[in-house]
Parts: C-alpha cells; structure tokens; sequence
C-alpha cells in the first residue's frame, strides 16, 4: 500500500528503531487520559488549537489525544502539493451512520482536524522534516458544521484561529526536482463554505465510504479503516468493506482502470462544487462519481458563464483532445481568472492534470463535436 | 451615525465587532490611501466574516488596493461606500480568487462602490433571494481588452434581484449579467464599451428599462441557453432604453458564446419566449437595431434533450429606430449584406420557426413574432435556414399585438407602472 507522511510518521513507531518512541508515546497517551479532548459546539470557539486539546505532547509532532483517529483517503483534494494530516474525534458514547454515497451522518460535537504541512529542505543528509501551516477544523456544533481555520506560528507551538488569514510565503522541493515558492493562501471561513456548502449547508467532503475504504496503518495493526471506526464505535450501520463502494487512488493503476481513477480525481478535486447542490450548480456541470451522463461531465458541452476559464476553446471535453479541451485547460492554468478549482490552490497539480489529459486522451474520438455549419454563426465577431 | 473616512461597522446584535472596527479604522486613518493595503484587506474580509444579520458595513472613501477575492456569506448585510467615485476596490494584479466579490447571501445590498480591474468578475452574487446593487461601478480601466475580466455585475441563480443606477464598463463578456434568475430589473445603468452591455440569460420575468448602451459590441441581450439547470428562461420586458452605436469590435475569447455576436448589435433576442421590446431609442447600430435569432445562428451543438432553441411569442413595438444595418459585421452577415444591400435593416429576423409550432401554413397565434408600430424602421427576414434564399423585407406577416406583461414586482422598486 502507498504511505503518506502521515503513515509513515506513525509507521516510525512501530519498527524496532522506534519500539522506545512508542513506549514513550502510551506514556504520553496515558498522562493524556487526563486531559480529555475538549469540545466546543457553541460559539466562541478556542482562539488557539490547543484549546481543543486534539493533541498532546509536543504540538507540532501532533499525537493524537485519546480518541482522536487519523485516518486518510483513497484519493485526496489536491492542496499546493501540502501533506495532509488527518484526524477525527466523537463524544464518547456516540458514533456516525454510515451511508454509501453520500457523507456519513456524524453527530453533534464530532470534530475533524487536517494540517498542511510542508516538507523542509534543510540540506543533504539532513533527515526529512515538514514544515506546519494550518490546522482546519471541522466542527459539528449545535448550529451546524463550522469550519475554523487555525494558522500555525512559526515556532510551531501554536496555532491560532484566524478567520481571514493572509498567504504564507512556503518554499520547497518537489521529488522532481522542481523548486516551488508559493504564497500558500489559508482559505478564509467563507471560502471554506464555497466547497463545503451543499444547497448552502456546510458539510464535510472527504469521510465518504468510497473515499475511507482503505486500510490503515494504526499504532495498534493495520486494519481497514470502515472497520476499524466501526470497532471503536465511531461508526454504525457499516457493511464489511468488501461490500462498501472503494473510491480508486487516483495515481495508483493498481487501484482501478483509468476511468476509475480520473472519476476518483475530479469527484474530490471538482465534485464538490460541481453538483446538483454544488455551489457551482449554476454550470451544469457535475463532475461527481456518480454523474454518468457525458453532456453533464462536459463532454461536447459548450461553456456558458466560463469567462476568461474557456479562452478560445469551445467545449469542456472533446473526445481524444486533451488540448482543446476547456477542462485540462482550466486544470493547467494557475492564472485566477482561468484556473480550477478557483481557491485552493496556487499551483498547478502536474500529475493530477496528466492524469485527466490521458483520460480525455483515450475517450472514443467521435470526430469532434462541431454541428454543420449554418448560417450566422462562422466569423460572427470582427 | 458615520465618521468620515473611517470605516465602520453598525451592528446591534455584536457590539464587539464594530469595537473592533473602530479600533482598525483608528489604525487605517493613519495610512496613505493609495498603497497595496492588506490591512484593509484583511479587515474588511474579517468584517464581512463576523458580519451579523442586520450589519452596514462602511468602506471609506480612498482607492483601495486588494489581491484577492472578498467574500460575503452573511444574510441582511450591507455594504456601503462613499460614492462610485470615492470608494475603489481595485484589483489591479489580483493574486487569488475568480472574482473581486463574491456574495452567497440574501437580503443584500451593495452601493456607493466601484470595483475595478478584477481577473475575473468584479461582482458575483449566487443563490440570494432579494439583491440590490446600486449605485456601483465596475470597470476595466484600461478600456475593451481580451484580457479584461468575463462579468461586471453578475448575479446568478438568485430571485428578486435589482440592478440600478450603476455604470459597467470594459467586460471581455457581459457588463451587467443576470442569468438563471427570477424576478429581476435592470434599471437606469450606463453599460459601456463592454462585449455585451446588458445580457439576460435563462432568467424568468425580468424587466429592463432606461439604461443606457453604448459602444459595447452588442447592447442588450435576451438569452436563453442550453445546458443550465435552470431552463426556459422567458418573459423579459426591454423598454425606455436608449440603445446606440454598440459597434465596438468583439474582444470576447472565442469560447464564450457572446464571442460570436456580431459588432454593431442593439437588442439580440435569442432563443427565448415573451418578450417585449418598447418604447426604446435603438440606432446607429451597424449591424443590426434588433435582431430576433434562433439558437441555430450559433453552430453550437444541442446536446440538451430539454433545450428549446427557437424563439416565439416576441413582441418588438414603438420603438424609435434609425440608422441600423449602414456597416454590418461578421463573415456571414457580410455575405448576406452583399445578397440583399446596405443599410441591412433595423430589425433583423432569422425566421426560423420550430416546426411543432406550424399549423398549417402560419404559425400558431401564441407564438407568432408580432412588430408594429416602429416608424419607418426596415425590416429583413434573412431566411437563416434557407441559407439566405428567401430573404424579405415584407412586415406584413408580423402586424399582430400581444398583452402587455405584467410589470416585475419587487418590494425594493416602486413600481414604474408601465
């Protein structure tokens, strides 16, 4: 199976190397016993992540609290190349009903934590070490979902809640060799609403079961992750995973067919906002994993309210041409006016546009899809 | 209660924040007005965040600069400059984000501001029920670019929308866009140099009157398009317009849809049902005055099993036309000038009729194209789908009235009661 930094930080616990970490670390978890996660399902809400109580021990090494599970998905949002770090957290007692397509049901107070973190380059040899920038919350209160931002400082030994963060300047290295400086751009809680709303209620996107139909490598075995929520009772109703839909991992062939792999890339990367209760419904065009008509994932679609997105091209996908195809045009761009997703990133996801280039690359070409010419329309303009 | 060049934030509900407010404004009042201000920035974003229902929000007079989108998602707010002219939010260089302002709320009103240089659209407003945009400017100061941002003022899938008062120039697709909207007027705006003035589009029962097109390349468009959610867009009033010289070369990217209409365009109704136009000053439009097309015009594929590409039921009538037709534009239109003689016509039709609606030799009384009453306007049906073989210039066949339609009513408008 494929590690992220977040498996393979927790992997560090469990070799031989590491077999005195993970005694220290029940220690560390058992002193945390008495300082419990702290909720909040009203406003105000902690000014600082630590507040919260979600970790404990050394901030920025973010070891779990009692009860609080990280988890990861098969194919995740694409965030400026940011590792993500994964948690979630239920009241005692309480546990989320699960549902095959849709989010599960979680219940009040359930809290969801995702740093972004950076890797450092600190010279040859130097062990890999990541750099954190944010902390998202997602937060079941009373009221509803709430998301809540927190910035870390540059010390990492806190975060604290900023409603409208300014960019941070990030640098790094990827495995290509391609230097990156960006200015990482913290969403502010609207924009958190502009993916999260679904028919302007704020709900999370990732736990879904197609996307946590994986397994896990956990401090105590690895163990798919349906099951293992279902065995600490964090989740109710759930079938065997063999039974359960499994999103493929969109850079893993092994995983599913190409089909199944660009589907699992846009359901996360544009489905979000691009469905029926989307907030960018307005479009007509649904790039979900359940979206099966082709006119609706854009093929031969013509673009209405696209702007500067479409540039001279004319239709969202055209079968076997990835280059005039509005879609991997959009996706390749990181100009504001053209790119997409439009927040979220500020980069161009190389691999993720390859990915979807190929897919559009090997749709049957049914010609292209101009109509007959008529009358008006050829050098309507100048 | 308002401090001058302060900004302030009104708000009964949570004192603090206008607390905070006062305190930023004490920090603002010390700086230079001009200079990229990311304390602006971030406060006023920090503001429309904390805002509760029932909050003004004041952004003082000054040219502000911002990189990134502000947005909005707080119901019953309003946002309130010190004047089009005073109040600046430019975004020249914008980093981050497809729009100046985003807005996902109802019950708002935005006035007294301009927004200028967005990448993207100056204004975005999605899924609001009762919106009021007046007063407002949104531009593209470096006049009619390709590069310019798609919208001016663009409120979308939203109901009981009014649009007043406020001057759009310069955007590379539609100045003032309303689309997939219901209950909508478009009333006493100045739309300038921008590809399409003023565009309605899949938008039910909108009235536009008394604004002022000009130097766009087509003035006010009625649209309905396939592939939306929101379908069978009709029931558009246009009247008490001055429409004139919107003969500015189309500076659209060629994949948007407006890219294909044709430079020196009035009033363009496409593809949608009850519509009336009245009472409007159109002319020296070169190409056409008004022109009344099915969506055929466009080569576009239909791929919409729901989508109704003819138009019917359009009423065009005392309207003061002149001086349309002299200079047409487009390849084709070109063609057809050489095939029938200049001027081309002040109204222009492609006499496209959808079979279903045939009976007979006529077409069905409710769906018929009715013009009268246009003074000595000409007139040319270009026979679309003949490929121009049976053009005519004959209005016999038009000279038919419909009902007035109701005016829009919305609770922000007095009725015009026209």
């Amino acid at each position: 199976m494929r590690l992220n930094p977040l498996t393979r930080r927790w992997r560090a616990t469990l070799s031989p190397k590491g077999a005195r970490v993970g005694i220290l670390l029940v220690i560390l978890a058992y002193a945390a016993c008495n300082r419990q996660v702290s909720p909040h399902v009203d406003e105000p809400f902690p000014q600082n992540l630590s507040g919260w109580r979600l970790f404990a021990g050394k901030p920025s090494e973010l070891h779990p609290n009692r009860g609080v599970v990280p988890y990861d998905l098969n194919t995740p949002l694409f965030s400026d190349y940011a590792s993500k770090h994964r948690f979630v957290w239920m009241p005692p007692g309480t546990s989320a009903v699960y549902h095959s397509s849709d989010t599960f049901e979680f219940p009040v107070g359930t809290i969801f934590s995702k740093t972004f973190a950076f890797p450092v380059d600190d010279g040859a040899g130097k062990p890999r070490r990541e750099r954190l920038i944010e902390t998202r919350l997602l937060v079941h209160a009373r009221s509803g979902w709430v998301g809540l931002p927190y910035v870390w400082n540059d010390a990492e030994t806190e975060a604290t809640l900023e409603v409208a963060a300014d960019p941070t300047v990030v640098e790094w290295t990827h495995p290509s060799g391609a230097h990156y400086t960006i200015h990482y751009t913290v969403p502010n809680t609207n924009q958190c609403k502009e993916c999260h709303d679904k028919s302007k209620v704020m709900t999370p996107l990732g736990p879904k079961a197609r996307n946590l139909n994986k397994d896990y490598a956990y401090l105590d075995g690895e163990a798919n992750q349906l099951a293992y929520w279902t065995k600490i009772g964090y989740l109710k109703g759930a079938p065997s995973p063999d039974q359960a839909p499994k999103a493929a991992v969109w850079d893993d062939p092994q995983s599913g067919s190409l089909d199944a792999r660009a589907s699992a890339y846009l359901d996360i990367n544009c489905g979000t906002c691009h469905n029926p209760q989307g907030s960018a419904n307005n479009t007509g065009l649904y790039l979900t994993t359940a979206e099966s008509d082709p006119l609706r994932l854009g093929v031969c679609k013509v673009p209405v309210s696209a702007g500067q997105g479409a540039g001279d091209l004319r239709f969202g996908i055209v079968p076997g041409s990835p280059e005039t195809s509005i879609l991997v045009h959009r996706m390749a761009s990181s100009a504001p006016k053209v790119m997409m997703p439009e927040i979220g990133r500020t980069v161009v996801h190389e691999e993720g546009v390859a990915l979807i280039a190929q897919w559009v690359a090997a749709m049957p070409s049914t010609g292209s899809c101009e109509a007959p010419k008529r009358a008006l329309g050829s050098g309507g303009g100048r | 209660m308002r401090v001058p060049g302060k900004m302030i934030v009104r708000s009964v509900t949570l004192p603090i924040v206008a607390a905070g407010f006062l305190v930023f404004a004490g920090c603002r009042a010390r700086k230079p007005a001009v200079a990229t201000d990311a304390e602006f920035q971030r406060k006023t974003q920090e503001a429309l965040i904390l805002a509760k229902p029932g909050s003004v929000i004041e952004l003082p007079a000054g040219k502000w600069r911002l990189d990134r989108t502000l947005s909005l998602s707080v119901d019953r707010v309003t946002v309130r400059g010190a004047g089009m002219d005073k109040t600046i939010l430019s975004f020249q260089g914008q980093q981050a984000g497809a729009s100046g302002m985003l807005v996902t709320a109802s019950d708002f009103t935005l006035e007294d501001l301009a927004i200028e240089d967005t990448a993207g659209d100056a204004l975005k407003v999605k899924d609001a029920t009762n919106v009021t945009i007046r007063r407002v400017r949104t531009e593209w100061t470096g006049g009619p670019k390709e590069s310019n941002g798609s919208y001016g003022i663009y409120p979308v899938t939203s109901k009981n929308v009014l649009v007043e008062d406020s001057v759009v120039i310069g955007a590379s697709d539609a100045g003032i866009y309303v689309g997939q909207s219901s209950n909508v007027v478009v009333r006493r705006n100045r739309v300038e140099q921008n590809v399409a003035g003023i565009e309605i589009e899949n938008c039910h029962y909108s009235d536009v009157y008394e604004n002022m097109a000009t130097k766009n390349t087509g003035g006010i468009l009625v649209f309905n398009l396939p592939d939306l959610p929101v379908k069978h867009g009709q029931y558009t009033r246009v009247f008490s317009n001055q429409v004139f010289a919107n003969n500015t070369d189309n500076f659209a990217p060629k994949g948007n849809l407006v890219a294909k209409v044709p430079a020196g365009t009035g009033v363009m109704i496409m593809a949608t049902k009850h519509i009336d136009v009245f009472k409007n000053t159109i002319k020296d439009n070169q190409t056409s005055n008004v022109s009344i097309v099915s969506y055929l015009v466009t080569d576009n594929p239909i791929k919409d099993p729901d989508y109704d590409p003819y138009t019917a039921a359009i009423y065009v009538h005392d309207n003061d036309l002149s001086g349309g037709g002299t200079a047409p534009s487009g390849l084709a239109i070109k063609a057809l000038a050489l095939a029938v003689g200049k001027p081309l016509g002040d109204i222009l039709y492609d006499g496209t009729v959808d079979p279903n609606l045939v009976m007979g030799k006529h077409v069905a009384e409710d769906s018929r194209i009715c013009i009268q009453n246009n003074g000595h306007a000409r007139f040319l049906n270009f026979d679309a789908a003949g490929n121009f073989r049976h053009t005519s210039r004959d209005l016999a066949p038009y000279n038919c009235t419909y009902p007035p339609l109701e005016p829009v009513a919305l609770a922000s408008v007095v009725a015009a009661g026209r």
